[in-house]
């Protein structure tokens, strides 16, 4: 139980880590599926960004609220109409992804409020996931702790995928970084990388 | 401790019950202010009283002070209860009290009675020292800025420099939000909850609808009907069925009422058949016995003129940038009087700004009504948001 919930803050932590990496500091920042607000709250006093969550979930934004984090409760699935384009430097999608029922609608309006977007997701082409459907059951680990009858991804996708979805939606990769246990991946991302992070816009 | 307990004795408990986490009996106070005030829309006020109440302490550093302003039919009464009428329950009882989501062993919160009131401030029906009569229809037109310049007055004489928070819910988190332009050093919070950067077309025909049913009154005497003995009851009556039903989401009256029959069968004719109309006629009479006629004009009017973007040709991100506070938005998703859109509006304008600011949107059935009603999710909230400031009051 216990190493469980530090697995998963240990993950949480190279996710956060990740992305303050690939922000400039004091940038403004819009950050989509927002959870507690901890990300936002960690790109504050690493990088002094100025903040906004969004966030459905009214559990979720009672905890922003209590830790003292701008948050908008709006529904993604309806896109980002409340936010004027280019209003943000960077629009972040952590580990939400994967979750969105609109994934299309959303990179582009990430892309349409944002100068880049910065998304995490679980590869799916990890090799854990593919062992275990090579043995013909459908991926459960610490990336992916769900059944297939309760989880809540619906859209899950390998880095190969999304890269090809970049390509045909005009969108133009910054920055490509692939992590297993928080350690960068160099040798078959795709194979090897538990989780992905890219930094992208849109091709002008 | 129990001899003879009877009914009686399950009521007091039923009382205490109620009453627990009430900030108790409280007194209501009154300030005479004889600096004149200039109202925004022309008129003047040589002298002016205001009735207000406190609850808690004050601290040495006065900087835990909560101003709460009220809406349409509310007053300086907003917790508590007064010892000589313990009925008489302050009107947001249920959000301020001690270990309330508004602590008052924590805040020191204010509540006044705006000018043009019928509650104990100056307003249509209080005596005109220069002509001896009752002002009435000569009493100047106000404005959500004439009624948050009152309150910064009121502020001063209670050594209050600057609010941790100034709140309030429909037409009293206007007030919250014309502080934010009109003081802004003067608050580091704005809670506003349920609320319109500005009415709607539809908003200000409700209201032309109220207006007109009060001036048609033949009792109403344009204004002057203090003289006439009389009250324009029918027209107030009127007035606040149609307020209340634009308080009131369809759902909830359905739910509440439904199609209910007063007498079990539909008796074919005019008078009261359905649930609905007997409660819409009661709440009525209720309202008509102990509200001002000019009160209704006078504060339905404010609510129509309030639109801070105006100034700024209507450019309401322009509006807020000299607003400095961190501001708490909420709505409520069944409120078709100031709609979730409209508080997105205003959102919008401090996103535009960069201020700090973070938006509620409160899943709930109760249409308008619901900020003051005892909603978990939309107190937690409130709670957190207070906790916060608490905390940062007492930070180095």
């Amino acid at each position: 139980m216990n190493a469980t919930a530090n697995a998963t803050e240990r993950s949480r932590r190279s996710d956060f880590e990740a992305i303050a990496a690939r922000i400039e500091p004091g940038a403004s920042v819009l950050d989509l599926g927002c959870g507690d607000g901890l990300l936002l709250d960690y790109l504050k006093q690493q990088r002094q960004v100025r903040g906004y969550g969004v966030e459905i979930d009214d559990a979720n934004v009672l905890d922003c609220v209590k830790n003292g984090i701008n948050v908008i409760q709006s529904d993604l699935e309806r896109g980002l109409a409340g936010f004027d384009a280019g209003s943000f430097d960077y629009v972040i999608l952590s580990q939400t992804l994967q979750a969105m029922r609109h994934t299309e609608a959303i990179v582009m309006e990430m892309l349409r409020v944002g100068r880049q977007g910065i998304v995490t997701f679980p590869n799916f082409g990890y090799w854990e996931a593919r062992l275990q459907i090579m043995a013909g059951r459908m991926p459960v680990s610490k990336a992916l702790p769900y059944q297939w009858y309760d989880t809540p991804n619906v859209h899950l996708c390998t880095i190969h995928d999304f890269e090809a979805f970049c390509s045909s939606h005009g969108i133009r990769i910054l920055e490509r970084v692939v992590l297993t246990d928080g350690r960068p991946v160099r040798l078959l991302p795709n194979l090897f990388g538990s989780l992905a992070v890219f930094r992208f816009e849109k091709l002008k | 401790m129990m001899r003879g307990c009877t009914g009686f004795c399950i009521l007091d408990i039923m009382n205490t019950a109620a009453k627990q986490g009430s900030v108790g009996a409280v007194t209501a106070r009154k300030l005479h202010f004889d600096a004149p005030l200039a109202f925004r829309g022309g008129g003047v006020l040589d002298q002016y009283e205001l009735a207000y109440e406190t609850y808690g302490t004050l601290n040495a550093a006065k900087s835990n002070a909560v101003l709460v302003c009220h809406a349409l039919n509310a007053s300086h009464h907003v917790a508590g209860w007064y010892e000589d009428q313990p009925d008489n329950i302050g009107w947001w009882d249920n959000m301020i009290g001690p270990g309330k989501p508004l602590d008052t062993s924590r805040f020191f919160v204010v509540g006044v009675n705006n000018l043009g009131g019928c509650f104990g401030s100056t307003g249509p029906a209080s005596i005109n020292p220069a002509t001896g009569k009752a002002y009435g229809a000569s009493f100047p037109v106000v404005t959500v800025e004439d009624w948050v310049v009152a309150q910064a007055r009121l502020a001063d004489e209670l050594g209050i420099a600057r609010f941790a928070a100034v709140m309030g819910g429909s037409l009293g988190a206007m007030q919250a939000l014309q502080w934010t332009l009109s003081y802004p050093e003067r608050l580091a919070n704005a809670v506003v909850i349920a609320v319109a950067p500005k009415l709607s077309a539809q908003n200000i025909a409700f209201n032309e609808v109220a207006r007109q049913a009060i001036t048609t009154d033949p009792d109403f005497h344009g204004g002057d009907f203090y003289k006439h003995g009389v009250l324009p009851k029918r027209g107030l009556r009127l007035a606040r069925m149609i307020g209340h039903i634009t308080y009131l989401s369809d759902d909830a009256m359905m739910e509440k009422f439904g199609r209910t029959l007063k007498s079990g069968a539909i008796q074919y004719h005019f008078g009261v058949d359905f649930e609905v109309e007997s409660y819409l006629r009661y709440q009525g009479d209720k309202f008509a016995e102990y509200f001002d006629a000019n009160t209704y004009l006078l504060i339905t009017r404010a609510l129509d003129y309030f639109d801070p973007a105006l100034a700024m040709g209507g450019d309401l991100s322009r509006a807020m940038a000299v607003a400095r506070a961190k501001f708490f938005v909420a709505s409520f998703t069944s409120d078709w009087r100031f709609a979730p859109e409209r508080a997105r509006e205003i959102v919008k304008a401090l996103l535009d700004n960069r201020a700090d600011v973070s938006y509620a949107e409160i899943d709930a059935p109760h249409g308008h009504d619901a900020f003051l009603l005892d909603d978990a999710r939309y107190h937690a909230l409130v709670r957190a948001w207070f906790d916060n400031i608490y905390t940062s009051l007492n930070a180095p």
